[in-house]
């Protein structure tokens, strides 16, 4: 088990070294680097000017070199000016060229500043991390125990009425991506001009215009039911979905071994079948399901803080990304490669621990 | 039926249209779509003994209303020009967000005058755009996903089949597009500032050439005992081939037949890159599976060679799960699509395609709903259609 | 309950005109019509019949287990007088598991496995008699220790997959033992099993069904383990019980065309295929929608009398001199029962000619990484050990042995899918050892070719049957254009004695014993020389085995083909082959003409196998010799002789040998080989294993 797990440790390290990699690569290609030039230098500024904008900021060079020092596996650059001046990644404005240390990378905590936020790349991202994993608990929260209830219950027994009811439900959530689903309920629930609030607020049910609010910027600071439910019920119903139908599956398929049709013939009761002798057999299928669903949770938040104006890591994503915001995107990246590294590592020894069959093997 | 009265005697009644009117005259709208759909239906339910895994799509209820929703777009995408009533780029008048049912300002060319699912913020008309964006998903969506499962399809064979080294460094790779989050995959190869550096062009020119190889390998390997035939089919397949990627990858058709523009490119290239591992290990679980069986194992005592087992042995037994993927890779293709309009990347603004139009309604969304919900009720329509359509179809396959 | 007012003389079990139906949407399929038995207290029940026949359903109808589409349409089902027929859900669930219990087909399948085998264990007395956890856990050890499981404390706290096939299985019987009940239902339970562990088990229902008194409902496809286990039986055809009675009365004195059919169609020992030549039945058998009108077997069958058999439905007649003997046969007082089969034509046996396929010394070892993590150490897996024989022109050669044996790594070598690794096999003079398929010449390949077990993964699915045998043409080179190989692919249907239209057909429209035939006309495609058939009919019914088995050795006939005919199956094996190679862990343990083998001396396994499979022939008295234990992984096996873990000569070796040292290859006279340490004295001292009794 532990020969498994630092194996595994080590796919990750070389996975995560890689598309760190290919992320530094397209976030620094020349156009975007100009871009940079241009923008932090001056709109105006000629070719030439530009290219040495770029040489005197430590942009130059190849991209391996630049690579390895901004992860702080290679010495940051140090540029001497015909002025005198010492400049270099890992010496700060005020400090002393002398004493500054030679590697300054992510290894050693230097994330880089962020140039739209103008704060430290690693301040941004706890903020902003923090603010989404409020989203990411509430919506897993609300999905996980919905999926697999809905996905238990249609599977048990396949073809009844309850199972097209639920089935045809999850088959609909999970038609229907966030940017969809939130256009719908906003419309639905938190618009003065249509759907239900109008209504509500006619016959003096609710004393606001909306019954939930369209945005979720208020609850940066204070989350309530009113501000968080729309952005959680998006995210979660496409989930819910595509969970409840995987567990359906599983489920089903459950139902029709030997082992079930056994249980039933030495006289267990429906219910005792469907508890002790499918449960954990159905759930070991969606297990890695649910877990691979985190990465995809992460394409919803990117969405529902979009469009709900919440100022998390997706919204924090999009800013960087829109605005060329390098370093930003770079650290943005990394918490996004790890996190998926990190749930898929879960996913795989959870499955070992659910399956006695490979746990024993 | 008050609805399908003369046009002439709706104007005088009232200025707007109301929701029955409004229904009714976009159901005449759609007419060919329904004159497709019936006879598209009564030929299917003729002849459904006769037409294997698609006949016995319409002994399921859920696979028949599946395919009549899908059904439904296609037509609409084929017939856009016939059913849309405006030019779904042009601005009509002057009002903002005009309510469905308004009436169009004199001068507009269209089929008659009304907003029939109001205007959005340039005063285009929503109903027109809806149309039009139909045709706009229903060209990329099934051309990529073809591509992404061409692509996983050649590398998920000999993945699965001959294992080893080849199935783990191919793994790998495709487990590394897998731990990339899609979104910023998006945001760093859907940029303006990528295709000038030529990346898209070298990865189109990476993956187009796969399918050209997919189909060379497929005729050579099972016609290799007759030279002549072999000669001709792989000779056809590269001339078309490499006809269509000249213009595909490089637009640099010398007839100028084949081309493709290189924001579409980019789009094009990128769902592709992040369909294919999916398909990949698809096909690598069914190879592992399927590659045990005692008619792979006639194929190999009789010497034949692991691309003609992989192609004609092995790959027309994966088709029932594959084909079921395939169906619900569309929808998930089109939500893919939609979002890359959601974010403004890789399309032009002035686009009707679904994604951009929702986004573009979205911030005038608690105010004026109708420009975004309009398009996202369609394309929320498009993929539920698809995914019952996996759904009756891997119901289907599963009886045999 | 009820258990009071039953009379223990009346039945445990009426079933009177039973008829049960599954529902499809397009049709409703009759899959067991007018069914009659009774079961005694203590009796045991043979159900026997082909696949498709519907002694499963009428097993799963006792237990009204028929799913969503299964409805009993017609008569009752009485257990101890009540009919189960008119039960509802709640009286059905107490019955199930404490009065009635079921055994089936797939041990591993059965058991959940995702629960300790304690736990599946206690629940049932836990649910019908109220146990408590400690005392049901108690019971459990004792029926475990009683389904002769060693170290019961160990195997209750295991999961299922932790156990092998045979151990599996006696926790499926500990199972349904475990609250005692009064009627027991087998389907096919060793089917899945190797034939020594399957000895063990009949061996085993057989003793715990006299100790308990539980009357058994056994279903089987097989007549010789019927014979093992049933005092009466029930030959079944078409969904229709078409004979029934006591067991030595209807194998002695049969009275319907059908179980006469299949006993001639069934080698039994000491008939070889001159003396006594295997007569199939002919035709299919019908499917459910399409069952002729009158008698189901009269198309069929020999004494077909149109306008009287196919006239209507034909009831159960009682024979008047038996023990409730009962026909369904218009017919059964005018056949002559005791008539000779039809005269056929023999065959001259092809001579044997020169040496084709010679093995010397052939090794192959596979390393393979062990642990689920893939850490641990590489292990080395000695599929293959020093296997060294010839075969001639012309020649049967069978070879004998049950799963992880490595009869299938030699087919594997033998066709270049894996190369040797050590050793030579010479092949026409050319040594082929280490050359891979891929390199070997196209005339080398088409001359060794293949027929493969199971009938329905022999054919693509997806390729019509016609464009699978031209494929073989093509890739052998045969014909010059389509056409020509289209003629040859339709002369080779003619050779299986297909019809010519099955060319367009796609596999699935095929039978299992068709399927098969178009195997084999693959396999000949190229004119092949030598064929190594892997269990060709094993998966086949009785009645289709006997064609198939047929058709290969006229071919071979023909051809002078030499058959490597691959079978764990001893009678088929007697009946067809010249010599006879039996293997156990990689190892040929015995070699030689098949009097040798099939006569004392014995190998000590190969006189287990012997006895171990059954026989259906009343005459036949055979020593029961019952193997301890599984067959032990070829991954891990034993040090010293790889039999020493089962055999029961190993005291009679001195000085323990048989733990440390190979045996080394004694040979006998007439070129008899035997792979074990027992001195010649001990070999001559051995009984037959099957004798007859006298008339």
């Amino acid at each position: 088990m532990l020969a498994f797990v630092i194996r595994r440790l080590g796919v990750m390290l070389v996975t995560a070294l890689v598309l760190t990699f290919v992320v530094f690569f397209l976030t620094n290609l020349p156009p975007n680097l100009e871009k940079l030039a241009r923008s932090e230098g001056s709109v105006r500024m000629t070719d030439a000017a530009v290219a040495s904008w770029l040489e005197d900021h430590g942009h130059s060079g190849s991209v391996f070199y630049r690579y390895a020092e901004w992860l702080g596996a290679a010495p940051g650059w140090v540029i001497t000016d015909e002025k005198g001046v010492t400049r270099g990644k890992c010496i700060g404005q005020r400090d002393d060229p002398a004493m500054a240390p030679k590697f300054c990378g992510v290894f050693q905590g230097n994330w880089g500043v962020s140039t739209v936020f103008k704060k430290t790349v690693l301040y941004s991202l706890g903020k902003s991390m923090a603010a989404t994993g409020w989203l990411m608990l509430a919506v897993m929260l609300v999905m996980v125990p919905v999926a697999l209830v809905i996905g238990v219950l249609a599977g048990m027994r396949e073809g009844s009425r309850t199972d097209r009811v639920l089935s045809t439900f999850s088959i609909t959530t999970s038609a229907t991506p966030e940017y969809v689903s939130g256009v719908i309920l906003v419309a639905l629930l938190a618009s003065p001009a249509t759907g239900l609030s109008p209504l509500l607020a006619e016959w003096g049910w609710i004393a606001k215009k909306t019954l939930f609010m369209g945005t979720a910027t208020s609850a940066m600071d204070n989350i309530t039911f009113w501000n968080f439910g729309l952005p959680v019920a998006t995210i979660a119903l496409y989930g819910v979905g595509y969970i409840a139908r995987m567990t359906r599956a599983s489920m089903t398929e459950v139902m029709t071994q030997q082992y079930i049709r056994t249980a039933r013939l030495k006289g267990v009761g429906f219910g005792q079948v469907v508890l002790r002798h499918a449960l954990r057999n159905a759930m070991i299928a969606p297990f890695t399901v649910i877990m691979l669903q985190f990465p995809y949770l992460l394409n919803g938040v990117v969405i529902v803080e979009t469009l709900f104006n919440y100022k998390g890591f997706g919204w924090m994503l999009v800013t960087a990304a829109g605005n060329n915001d390098i370093e930003m995107l770079l650290g943005a990246s990394v918490v996004a490669v790890i996190f998926v590294l990190v749930t898929q590592l879960i996913s795989d020894i959870g499955y070992v621990f659910l399956n006695p069959r490979i746990r024993l093997g | 039926m008050s609805f399908l009265t003369p046009e002439s005697g709706w104007a005088d009644m009232s200025d707007t249209l109301s929701w029955a009117a409004i229904f009714g005259l976009m159901a005449k709208q759609f007419w060919p779509v329904w004159v497709a759909l019936v006879v598209t239906f009564v030929l299917s339910f003729r002849f459904k003994r006769r037409l294997g895994l698609y006949g016995k799509l319409f002994d399921s209820p859920v696979a028949i209303i599946g395919f009549a929703i899908v059904m439904f777009w296609v037509f609409t995408a084929l017939f856009a020009n016939m059913i849309m009533t405006f030019d779904p780029l042009a601005q009509l008048g002057s009002v903002k967000n005009p309510l469905p049912g308004a009436l169009v300002p004199e001068g507009a060319e269209g089929q008659h005058k009304w907003f029939l699912l109001g205007g959005d913020h340039l005063a285009r008309d929503v109903f027109s755009r809806m149309v039009m964006g139909a045709r706009q998903v229903l060209i990329i969506a099934p051309a990529a996903t073809t591509f992404a499962f061409l692509v996983g399809i050649t590398l998920g064979l000999p993945a699965g089949y001959i294992g080893g080294r080849l199935d783990t460094a191919l793994s790998f790779l495709a487990n590394l597009v897998l731990a990339f989050p899609v979104i910023l995959l998006f945001y760093l190869l859907v940029t303006p500032e990528i295709r000038s550096t030529g990346i898209p062009v070298v990865l189109a020119a990476v993956l187009f050439l796969i399918p050209i190889a997919f189909f060379a390998i497929l005729f050579q390997s099972r016609f290799h005992t007759s030279p002549n035939k072999r000669n001709l089919y792989v000779a056809i397949t590269l001339v078309l081939g490499l006809w269509a990627y000249s213009g595909l990858a490089f637009n640099a058709d010398p007839l100028g037949v084949w081309g493709m523009d290189p924001n579409l490119l980019n789009v094009f290239v990128s769902v592709v890159f992040v369909n294919a591992p999916t398909v990949f290990r698809i096909v690598r679980g069914i190879v592992m599976d399927i590659k045990s069986r005692d008619y792979v194992a006639a194929g190999q005592t009789r010497g034949e060679t692991a691309w003609y087992i992989m192609l004609w042995e092995i790959l027309p037994n994966a088709r029932g799960p594959l084909i079921v993927d395939y169906c619900l890779r569309i929808g998930y293709t089109t939500i893919l699509l939609g979002t890359l309009g959601f974010f403004g990347l890789g399309v032009t603004p002035e686009s009707p395609d679904w994604g951009s139009t929702i986004n573009a309604g979205r911030k005038l969304l608690s105010m004026v709903p109708h420009p975004a919900v309009v398009p996202a009720l369609a394309l929320m329509s498009l993929v539920l259609g698809l995914n019952l359509l996996a759904d009756g179809l891997r119901e289907e396959s599963l009886k045999d | 309950m009820s258990n009071a007012v039953w009379d223990a003389s009346q039945p445990i079990l009426e079933i009177e005109n039973l008829s049960i139906s599954f529902f499809t949407r397009l049709r409703e399929i009759p899959a067991v019509m007018d069914f009659s038995c009774k079961v005694m207290a203590g009796e045991a029940m043979g159900l026997v019949g082909e696949s498709g026949c519907g002694k499963s359903t009428v097993a799963l109808g006792v237990m009204r287990d028929l799913g969503k589409n299964g409805q009993i349409v017609a008569g009752s089902i009485k257990f101890k007088g009540r009919d189960l027929v008119k039960m509802d859900e709640e009286e059905l669930r107490h019955l199930r598991g404490s009065e009635i219990a079921m055994i089936y087909q797939e041990p591993m399948a059965s058991l959940n496995p995702a629960m300790k085998i304690g736990a599946q264990l206690i629940e049932v007395p836990m649910i019908h008699q109220g146990m408590a956890r400690a005392q049901a856990w108690e019971l459990a050890r004792q029926i475990v220790a009683d389904v002769r499981l060693p170290d019961p404390d160990r195997i209750l706290n295991a999961y299922p997959h932790q156990l092998s096939g045979g151990q599996q299985q006696r926790i499926v019987i500990a199972m349904a033992l475990m609250s005692k009940p009064a009627l027991l239902i087998l389907d096919e339970p060793t089917t899945a099993l190797d034939v020594t562990v399957e000895a063990g088990i009949v061996d085993l229902v057989k003793d715990l069904g006299q100790k308990y008194g539980t009357s058994m409902l056994f279903i089987s496809h097989n007549l010789g383990l019927i014979m093992d286990v049933c005092d009466r039986l029930c030959v079944m055809y078409s969904g229709e019980a078409v004979e029934t009675g006591a067991v030595a009365q209807v194998f002695d004195d049969m009275r319907h065309p059908y179980t006469q059919a299949l006993f001639r169609s069934i080698p039994l020992p000491g008939a070889d295929k001159n003396a006594r030549p295997l007569i199939s039945i002919p035709g299919n058998f019908p499917l459910p929608h399409e069952r002729p009108k009158g008698c189901n077997f009269g198309p069929r069958c020999d004494y077909f009398q149109a306008g009287r058999c196919d006239a209507g439905d034909v009831a159960m007649v009682d024979v008047p001199d038996g023990d409730r003997h009962g026909s369904r046969c218009v017919k059964w007082d005018e056949i002559d029962w005791n008539a000779a089969p039809k005269a056929r034509v023999v065959k001259e046996k092809a001579p044997i000619g020169k040496v084709v396929l010679q093995m010397d010394d052939l090794k192959k070892y596979y390393s393979v990484s062990g642990g689920a993590f893939g850490g641990g150490h590489a292990k080395v897996v000695k599929a293959n050990e020093t296997l060294s024989f010839s075969a001639h022109e012309g020649e049967t050669l069978a070879i004998v042995g049950e799963s992880g044996c490595g009869k299938s790594t030699f087919a594997k070598v033998l066709m270049g899918l894996e190369t040797a690794t050590s050793g030579t096999i010479t092949l026409f003079d050319e040594q082929v050892q280490s050359t891979p398929i891929q390199d070997r010449r196209v005339d080398t390949v088409s001359s060794v070719q293949m027929v493969f077990q199971n009938p329905f993964d022999t054919l693509n699915p997806s390729m019509t049957v016609g464009r699978q045998i031209i494929r073989a043409l093509e890739v052998f080179h045969i014909g010059n254009s389509d056409a020509e190989r289209t003629d040859r692919m339709l002369e080779l249907l003619d050779l299986v004695k297909l019809p010519r239209a099955f060319a367009e057909r796609m596999p699935r429209q095929l039978s299992g014993g068709q399927k098969q035939r178009v195997g084999i006309a693959r396999a000949f495609a190229g004119g092949a020389k030598v064929v190594v058939a892997d269990e060709p009919v094993s998966a086949l019914d009785v009645s289709v085995q006997a064609a198939v088995t047929d058709l290969l050795m006229d071919i071979q006939r023909q051809n002078k083909t030499t058959l490597l005919f691959i079978s764990h199956d001893l009678s088929i094996v007697r009946y067809l082959s010249d010599r006879v190679l039996v293997m156990y862990l990689g190892h040929v343990v015995e070699m030689g003409s098949t009097d040798q083998v099939f006569q004392p001396p014995y190998h000590p396994y190969t006189e287990a196998l012997l006895s171990a499979v059954p026989v259906a022939d009343t005459k036949v008295i055979r020593k029961r010799i019952v193997l301890e234990g599984d067959i032990p992984s070829a991954m891990n096996p034993p040090p010293g002789c790889p039999f020493q873990t089962r055999c029961r000569w190993k005291s009679q070796v001195a000085g323990g040998l048989c733990d440390t040292t190979m045996p080394p290859v004694q040979t006998l006279t007439g070129g008899h080989q035997i792979k074990c340490h027992l001195g010649a004295d001990v070999l001559a001292k051995m009984d037959p294993v099957i004798t007859f009794a006298a008339e």
